[in-house]
């Protein structure tokens, strides 16, 4: 018997803004489209690294990172779309097991750049499922914010690698992004971690 | 008895040159021609080597390495390159150094049919990802090659993949 679906109520926007306000020196990747996006009204930051193209890369460049920088908080906000082109990369990020990363997926069933077209956690595949196979330390799927409030302090303690679904509704907003050069992110990026040897 | 074959030095040329360049973290989808450098960066306790389910996962990767700070080495067959292909356009709009280091299959003495296609494919797929593609045929030119490779993509900031020779590698025996 199927379960029972919850309908999600939580809205994108307003979840990466709560997520994001506590992330002091954490270092950022997003997912391409919405989380991009969303991630930049919440505020722009050096240390945020845009993803605008390069699906199913957003996991992976946070193992990178993560591992480059023990000592740093590393957290993936990227969308269910995104993270399904890379199941994959969730078995070589679970057999790492870099405790210092959190992933989180704006999870909205839905390919919302594309024309809204359903995606397969509409049909019941569970990310957070698929994580926890993979071995990842900490993982949820979330319906409500007294959920969403309990995982955020979590989401920044390094007892990870960390997984969290977050089911939200199917609201979309504006690109508020203006910044879309991909050397001047990426080099902006390595001189606010790294000062001067950026350009070593 | 058959006589033990002396096992090549050209791994352990690559592994050492990684040492001199700095490189800290090492990600492959295994290939035969990788194996003994494989098993030297695995015995390094101050080298990170992950092992992919997919090649293109570990272009993904080492643009996280280098955003943090970290150099890294990416070892691939050449039937691998074709899964890379869209997370090198990252490589080529952000201007991410990338050392790929790719061992071919598909060309010199080739045994499997299957392998030819991506074989030839290779270097031109290359090219139009925005890929630098150098080459080398001989094994006593490895080391050179690889320090070579490594310095105009970390010196640059451009992807930079060495083709390591079906001929290097040498015949695959399928007759037993």
């Amino acid at each position: 018997m199927a379960a029972k679906k919850i309908k999600a109520t939580l809205d994108r926007r307003e979840v990466i803004n709560q997520i994001l306000k506590p992330r002091a020196d954490s270092l950022l990747v997003t997912g391409l489209g919405s989380s991009c996006y969303d991630a930049a009204a919440a505020g722009d930051h050096p240390n945020t690294f845009y993803l605008w193209g390069g699906m199913g890369a957003a996991a992976m460049i946070g193992l990178g990172l993560a591992l480059a920088q023990p000592k740093r908080q590393v957290l993936v906000i990227t969308g269910d779309g995104e993270m399904l082109m890379a199941l994959g990369a969730l078995a070589t990020i679970g057999t790492q097991g870099p405790p210092n990363l959190s992933i989180v997926v704006i999870d909205n069933e839905l390919y919302s750049e594309t024309g809204m077209q359903p995606t397969h956690t509409s049909r019941g595949v569970e990310l957070a499922g698929v994580a926890k196979a993979a071995k990842f330390a900490r993982t949820d799927t979330v319906y409500t914010q007294q959920q969403l409030k309990s995982w955020i302090p979590k989401l920044y303690t390094p007892a990870g690698p960390a997984f969290v679904a977050i089911k939200v509704n199917s609201n979309r907003y504006p690109m508020a992004i203006r910044l879309r050069d991909g050397a001047h992110i990426k080099n902006r990026f390595r001189e606010a971690l790294l000062g001067r040897s950026a350009f070593d | 008895m058959k006589a033990q074959k002396k096992p090549p030095a050209w791994p352990r040329d690559i592994y050492e040159v990684f040492k001199q360049v700095g490189i800290k973290q090492v990600a492959y989808v295994p290939d035969a021609g990788h194996t003994q450098l494989i098993k030297s960066c695995h015995a390094d306790k101050r080298m990170k080597v992950i092992s992919l389910t997919t090649e293109e996962e570990g272009v993904a990767m080492l643009a996280g390495a280098w955003l943090g700070g970290e150099r890294g080495a990416l070892l691939m067959q050449s039937s691998g390159v074709g899964n890379c292909i869209n997370m090198l356009s990252i490589m080529q709009e952000c201007r991410f150094p990338l050392l790929m280091i790719v061992t071919m299959r598909g060309e010199w003495g080739e045994f499997n049919p299957w392998q030819v296609a991506m074989g030839q494919g290779t270097p031109p797929v290359l090219v139009h990802a925005g890929v630098v593609v150098q080459r080398v045929d001989h094994a006593d030119e490895v080391r050179e090659h690889v320090f070579a490779a490594a310095q105009l993509t970390f010196n640059t900031s451009r992807p930079v993949a060495l083709l390591i020779s079906q001929r290097v590698i040498g015949f695959k025996d399928w007759s037993k």
